[in-house]
């Protein structure tokens, strides 16, 4: 019950002795908060530097390098020329017209009557959902179960709303042969009920998974589903790819499932939904009951999310349910460009040596690199995990930027996977073209 | 079915409620004339808005931009903040673009306050403060505004002052910081040169911590001076001072803030960015700087944004003054900042009528929206309980709003006793 205890009334001498390093300056004193210690260092800061510096190739973080569409555009134009009003504070959980048209959208795609104002909280991204979820609802001491390969933000946002993160991970399926597929990829049940304890406040699904590609199946949710239920557990559902599916994969909520609606977030993305991730608008989606609470963090660390985008997002979601299951419909257009972008960089990768595993969703492909037998001699990395070895001098000798799928891994087991390494196919065929140059030119010359 | 495991977290427990709620949904109707949340009615300047309209064309300004400020805009601050302060700021260390003002005062206090600790806080004090350090863990303690005797017949912000020695009594080896806010939300007191250093003094004393939010640093009135407590001997090293886009161009709804201060306190602010939102807008960012590096070059000028907008709102400030005397209101005239608190202790208003235990200004602002159809904010709700009685006659106002909004509010004074 009692949070770790704080060290009350000591000596300003006593309290440096426990500080340790000081900051440098005047102050003398430790300065920052415990909740912050190990959650500094971060993948994305390292890894854009790099590609900038570097003039690589980016296929690393993910973000189209094609305009949004231009419906959205329009709109975002047209919400910033409407007045006094489109520049000034909205709702603060949700600008009218938007959470209005998502509870519209959604409620036809669950199954139910979703309410805007009480089952709908609109943050800055999908990111800022994530960590509401996290602060309203993880104490510590509170178990939230993460399955590997995760979005890396899952682990330190656990662990600064002071739970403890235990793992679970996708393995290719025994006796397929090479796990060619992203639904190769697979819980095993048995496993997965093993991690769950008195003690497990939620678990967190990413469906399509980034950065493997995974769509989880209904059996696989179902499987889930009835874990969270049987230990009533919270489920945190990151859906920000939803539109991305492949091959005919079918989306599936775990929100819809029998008895989940009232113990799922799910949580959705404008910015992977229309291409323009620049605008950071998201949304956390459940029962009032539940979202209640992540309001009352929002309220008290934003409060409020831009004005004008939100009116736009309303616009691109009144387009798309207007045109929904029809050619024209973006929700349909993008997956189909994608779904061919997809194949071109797969079959590239393979011509070079390089083992793609076909995602069935999302916005990447991870490729094996363990056959590769590069000399990888840079000193500046020597203490460093394979991958992330391999993809600075990627960056460095060949220009071409990935990201390194190990810092999808827990630390725990990020040793294990240190063998591939992530891109992103969402880019312009000349971006796309200017890899496959690259790739190619040093496979010849191998 | 109530899950006993679908509580909430312990860290917002009891941090619900929030006198926005109460208040904003009754000001929404379209016939009360809405003096009560701050923002302006007016429209931000027209370069601003073509700046986001040329942002959105361009095609990578939809995406991702840096995590901590896009650098068109930390480089842009880095420019007018360092002519301000007089001072080399690095963009990219020295500097965090957050999400408002708010997101500012957040960061910073997750990422340097935390159980144990103790935040001292001047009443009346935008009310964001406490619930943010009691999520944090830590303990306000609260210090009053007082009223000393006026020298002329008309109260003025500056008329509210800080007993020292009261002052001196807050700090402890506990405190771990002290916010200010200058020009302050709702007096509009603007804390002079020994004001400042008086709490420096105890800062530097006590090794403590300032958080200094200045979102209302421009809006600053004929005879007055906005003074930076970080600029102070000994106050860079452990001050972060806070700003806003949505302020300094009347955009409140691009929710753009920004955290100036040393590398060492900066760099934990963006740890916790990183770990909440991780980025703000991008395009919206590259207006702001645009914005921003237009002004700069006019700084000083009188067609700077940053002087013509404080022009213009003091002629509103005086009549709003005037209309509320003019019903035997006393206001407190503000140096700076767009409110404006009025004592409304001679109104002899009845509201014995009125059941629930709320404050006298709760009441009185309830009673108004719906006889009068003008909407305020009570003061009580930007003071701890102990002060409550010290503050209960007083309302705030908000004046930056258009001819048309003020019109009508004079309109309905005018008429106040004929009802």
């Amino acid at each position: 019950m009692w949070r770790r205890a704080a060290v009350i009334g000591p000596s300003l001498s006593n309290r440096l002795a426990i500080a340790g390093v000081h900051d440098k300056g005047i102050m003398s004193r430790k300065l920052h908060a415990r909740r912050i210690e190990g959650i500094d260092k971060n993948i994305w800061v390292e890894f854009t530097q790099l590609a900038a510096d570097y003039k690589a190739v980016n296929l690393g973080q993910g973000f189209p390098d094609f305009p949004p569409p231009s419906f959205i555009q329009e709109a975002f134009c047209k919400a910033l020329n409407g007045g006094s009003p489109m520049h000034q504070y909205t709702r603060a959980f949700g600008h009218p017209n938007l959470v209005k048209i998502l509870a519209k959208f959604f409620s036809r795609i669950v199954g139910r009557e979703i309410d805007p104002m009480e089952d709908i909280l609109v943050s800055v991204g999908a990111y800022q959902a994530l960590f509401c979820t996290f602060q309203a609802l993880i104490d510590e001491g509170d178990e939230v179960i993460i399955v590997e390969p995760f979005f890396d933000c899952y682990q330190p946002m656990v662990k600064m709303a002071g739970g403890t993160a235990i793992y679970v991970p996708l393995k290719p399926r025994e006796g397929c042969g090479p796990a060619l597929s992203s639904a190769d990829w697979v819980l095993s049940p048995e496993e997965l009920a093993s991690k769950f304890s008195p003690r497990t406040k939620a678990i967190v699904i990413n469906t399509p998974n980034n950065p493997l590609g995974k769509v989880y199946l209904q059996e696989e949710l179902q499987v889930i589903a009835e874990l969270c239920i049987k230990h009533d557990v919270i489920c945190i559902s990151d859906e920000v790819y939803e539109w991305l599916t492949y091959d005919g994969t079918k989306h599936v909520k775990i929100a819809s499932l029998p008895g989940m609606w009232e113990r799922t977030v799910t949580i959705g993305s404008a910015g992977k939904t229309f291409s323009a991730t620049g605008w950071k608008v998201g949304w956390a989606m459940g029962s009032g009951h539940i979202l209640k609470h992540l309001k009352t963090v929002h309220q008290n660390s934003v409060y409020h999310c831009a004005t004008a985008a939100q009116e736009a997002v309303a616009v691109g979601f009144q387009r798309e349910y207007d045109s929904f299951g029809t050619e024209d419909s973006y929700f349909l257009q993008l997956p189909l460009l994608l779904h061919e972008k997809r194949l071109r960089l797969a079959d590239c990768l393979k011509s070079v040596g390089l083992k793609p595993i076909l995602p069935q969703g999302g916005y990447f492909m991870i490729a094996d690199i363990s056959k590769l037998n590069i000399n990888l001699t840079d000193p500046s990395t020597k203490d460093e995990l394979y991958d992330y070895r391999f993809v600075k001098w990627l960056i460095k000798e060949k220009g071409l930027a990935t990201i390194p799928v190990s810092a999808f891994y827990s630390p725990e087991h990020r040793e294990e996977f240190q063998k591939y390494i992530r891109f992103c196919f969402v880019k312009e065929d000349s971006t796309l073209q200017a890899a496959e140059d690259i790739l190619r030119q040093w496979s010849e010359s191998k | 079915m109530a899950s006993m495991k679908h509580k909430n977290a312990k860290r917002i427990e009891g941090l619900d409620k929030n006198v926005w709620v109460a208040f904003t949904s009754v000001a929404a109707d379209p016939s009360i004339v809405n003096l009560g949340q701050g923002y302006p009615d007016i429209p931000p300047p027209s370069y601003v808005k073509e700046g986001l309209a040329q942002a959105a064309m361009v095609d990578r300004l939809n995406q991702y931009t840096r995590g901590f400020g896009h650098p068109t805009l930390v480089k842009a601050l880095s420019k007018v903040y360092g002519k301000v302060y007089d001072r080399q700021l690095d963009p990219f260390k020295e500097i965090l673009v957050t999400v408002g003002g708010y997101g500012s005062l957040f960061s910073a206090m997750q990422a340097l306050v935390e159980e144990g600790d103790e935040v001292i806080i001047i009443e009346p004090f935008f009310d964001c403060y406490v619930p943010m350090v009691k999520m944090a863990g830590a303990k306000p303690v609260f210090i009053p505004l007082r009223l000393k005797s006026p020298t002329t017949t008309s109260i003025n912000s500056a008329d509210w002052v800080l007993d020292q020695e009261e002052l001196a009594s807050k700090f402890n080896s506990k405190t771990k910081a002290i916010i200010i806010n200058t020009p302050n939300n709702p007096i509009g007191k603007i804390f002079s040169r020994s004001e400042l250093q008086a709490i420096a003094d105890l800062c530097i004393k006590h090794d403590t911590l300032c958080f200094s939010d200045e979102v209302y640093e421009w809006l600053i009135y004929k005879g007055h001076e906005h003074e930076k407590i970080a600029t102070l001997p000994g106050m860079w090293d452990r001050t972060i001072t806070i700003g806003s886009a949505g302020k300094t161009f009347s955009v409140t709804g691009w929710k753009l803030g920004w955290s100036i201060g040393p590398e060492h306190l900066i760099k934990h602010l963006q740890t916790v960015m990183q770990n909440s939102l991780y980025t703000c807008p991008t395009p919206l960012q590259e207006a702001v700087g645009q914005g921003l590096l237009r002004d700069y070059e006019l700084m000083g000028q009188p067609d700077c944004y940053f002087s013509s907008l404080a022009l213009e709102l003091e002629g509103k400030r005086d009549r709003m003054a005037a209309m509320l005397r003019q019903i035997g209101m006393t206001p407190v005239v503000p140096e700076g900042g767009y409110f404006m608190i009025v004592d409304v202790t001679a109104l002899n208003q009845d509201l014995s009528h009125m059941g629930g235990e709320e404050p006298y200004d709760y009441k009185f602002v309830k009673w108004m929206i719906q006889e009068k159809k003008l909407a305020a904010i009570p003061v009580t709700a930007f003071v701890g309980e102990d002060s409550v009685k010290q503050f209960e006659k007083y309302i705030r106002l908000c004046f930056i709003k258009k001819d048309s909004t003020l019109d009508a509010a004079e309109a309905i004074l005018k008429s106040w006793n004929k009802s």
